[in-house]
């Protein structure tokens, strides 16, 4: 079996039934987890020993219009040795992606801040362009967009020619 | 939109001060090279809060992206990082083509090697030039502007252009090293060594210089790690990192070079990290030379027209290459349905671009994992309690590039 294929075995023992689906398309290990399971799960793949996914590498959502549940938050997760022999550079152990789904309707997800402060930005970035909101988020503001923007533009139904105050007329 | 977004904190009683202030920096500020506005709470000189706020340079880009052909995104993914724009096409046509499974001729990787190299070189040298300007050194930032200049040159023999490369394709690049660049590329780093070297006379220990770089902008290992801080920041703060070595892709695992780190952390060692990856940089174009001289009659492409449409000189010829040039201009190619992630070591850190494809000609989703986006969430935490002229040496270490941290 290829090293993705270890990789999901070995995290399919670890979490049983929360993995709802998995596959290992180019080489990536990919799992989907239960949306209401979806931050234990990740808190159980950071603190495992033989796991230790301790970066979360990447955060972001994927908006599937038309299919049920709409959208993918996607977790991009790294193990990275922190300790390498001396002299030596540090490996990446592992790579996992973990993907929940959500509906479009409550479009709500846990926040994951507490497990990574990185995903303090990036769940503001999701919420900002997606519309997600995630519950238990300190500070769930805009980030790239400003306040009295209309919308969020990376959903599909979002059509890219709409103008808003601060976007400017067409040139 | 000008009013401060920040809490008041609570004073403590007894305190002479009566009151903080509360300052706005940026969004286009002398002292930053970056667009962000930083919204600031002093108590006299001492930082007691802030915020960051960034999406000043927001234009769209996965958006875009999503509306053109996959080719047609690469020119946009020059706009992400003005300093290094051939990093961000290489990693993007890396991700596509690792949902395409098509490998890469030897020759295009090396070129791929040398190329990307040139890339950090010049971004490493706006960095480092930029912070001296910032802190009010105008020399040293001409050393360092005259030697990026040589990059880009080198660049824009190369591709054509010294900003906006459009340089990496999938499947392979624009085109083969131009007649000449070799020697050119020969010359131009004897001069660059030179103007290096002169560099570190002025800047590396001048009391001015160090003083205002040592012990600021520190964080610990731990909150780096969970903030997701890679590149030079995290190098610096003594973890070995780097993609080109954990990860090795194009040529790098046949290439001789070493990792450098430091210890504390500061923007001292940041600013030293940097300036030996510079050196680190030569010596790996200079590997990369023979290689590419031995291998002048191999193609950088790969020969399947679906991915990279053929030589101009048999599509002006030949029939069938003729169609498939215009097939793959007008319909673009065809990505298998699917998702794939793929990162390079950028000089800011990880870059990476997740790529969804449907099938159709069209990219379904292609999202960018910025390192400026990541290494500039901690900001807030590595200045607070310190000093209101410890945030241009730290912003200038980040080294917040705009076009990418907003995208």
């Amino acid at each position: 079996m290829s090293a993705a294929g270890d990789l999901v075995a070995q995290v399919k023992s670890l979490l049983g039934g929360d993995v709802l689906d998995s596959h290992t398309h180019v080489g990536d290990a990919t799992v989907l987890v239960a949306v209401a399971r979806a931050r234990e799960t990740l808190k159980r793949l950071r603190d495992d020993p033989s796991l230790s996914f301790n970066v979360l590498v990447d955060l972001t959502a994927v908006d599937y219009l038309g299919r049920e549940p709409r959208f993918e938050i996607v977790y991009h997760l790294a193990s990275l040795e922190l300790a390498p022999p001396a002299g030596e550079p540090c490996r990446i152990r592992r790579r996992l992606r973990v993907k929940i789904q959500v509906p479009e309707s409550p479009a709500e997800a846990d926040s994951v801040c507490a497990l990574w402060d990185a995903a303090n930005w990036f769940e503001r970035e999701v919420w900002d362009l997606y519309g997600i909101t995630f519950r238990g988020h300190p500070d769930l503001r805009r980030i790239l967009l400003y306040d009295a923007f209309k919308g969020h533009p990376l959903r599909k139904d979002y059509p890219k020619e709409r103008r808003q105050p601060l976007v400017g007329p067409r040139n | 939109m000008t009013q401060s977004t920040i809490q008041r904190a609570p004073r403590p009683k007894g305190d002479l001060h009566t009151e903080t202030q509360q300052i706005a920096m940026g969004p286009s500020h002398p002292a930053t090279h970056g667009t962000v506005k930083i919204d600031l709470e002093i108590d006299g000189e001492e930082i007691v809060e802030m915020d960051v706020h960034i999406g000043y340079l927001h234009r769209g880009f996965e958006k875009e992206c999503e509306s053109g052909t996959w080719y047609q995104a690469i020119p946009y993914t020059d706009r992400l990082n003005y300093n290094s724009a051939i990093l961000a096409n290489l990693a993007f046509c890396m991700s596509v083509e690792k949902l395409i499974g098509c490998e890469i001729p030897r020759r295009g990787v090396w070129v791929r090697t040398l190329a990307s190299e040139l890339s950090r070189m010049g971004d490493h040298l706006t960095r480092l030039g930029a912070a001296c300007l910032e802190l009010g050194a105008m020399t040293p930032f001409l050393y360092g502007i005259e030697a990026r200049e040589l990059c880009w040159d080198l660049q824009e023999m190369l591709c054509g252009a010294r900003v906006t490369s459009n340089y990496v394709r999938i499947g392979g690049i624009q085109r083969d090293v131009t007649p000449g660049f070799l020697e050119r590329l020969a010359s131009s780093l004897v001069r660059i060594e030179k103007l290096l070297a002169d560099f570190d006379k002025v800047v590396t220990s001048n009391r001015i210089f160090v003083d205002r770089f040592r012990n600021t902008g520190m964080l610990p290992v731990e909150k780096l790690i969970s903030y997701g801080v890679t590149g030079p920041m995290l190098r610096a703060a003594g973890i070995p990192l780097d993609l080109r070595k954990a990860e090795p892709y194009l040529a790098y695992d046949e290439i001789d070079f070493d990792v450098p780190i430091g210890t504390t952390g500061d923007n001292y060692d940041r600013f030293l990290v940097c300036q030996e990856e510079l050196m680190q940089a030569i010596r790996i174009i200079r590997q990369c030379v023979p290689v590419i001289e031995k291998t002048a009659d191999e193609s950088v492409n790969v020969a399947d027209p679906r991915v990279r449409w053929p030589a101009k000189e048999r599509v002006f010829g030949r029939m069938e290459e003729l169609i498939q040039q215009f097939k793959g201009v007008t319909e673009g190619i065809k990505v298998p349905a699917g998702e794939a992630y793929a990162a390079v070591e950028s000089p800011n850190g990880e870059l990476g671009f997740y790529v969804v494809s449907d099938g159709t000609g069209k990219p379904y989703k292609v999202r960018c994992r910025p390192p400026s986006f990541t290494n500039v969430a901690p900001m807030r935490e590595m200045l607070i309690g310190g000093m209101l002229a410890d945030i241009v040496p730290t912003f200038d270490m980040i080294n917040m590039i705009g076009g990418e941290c907003d995208r």
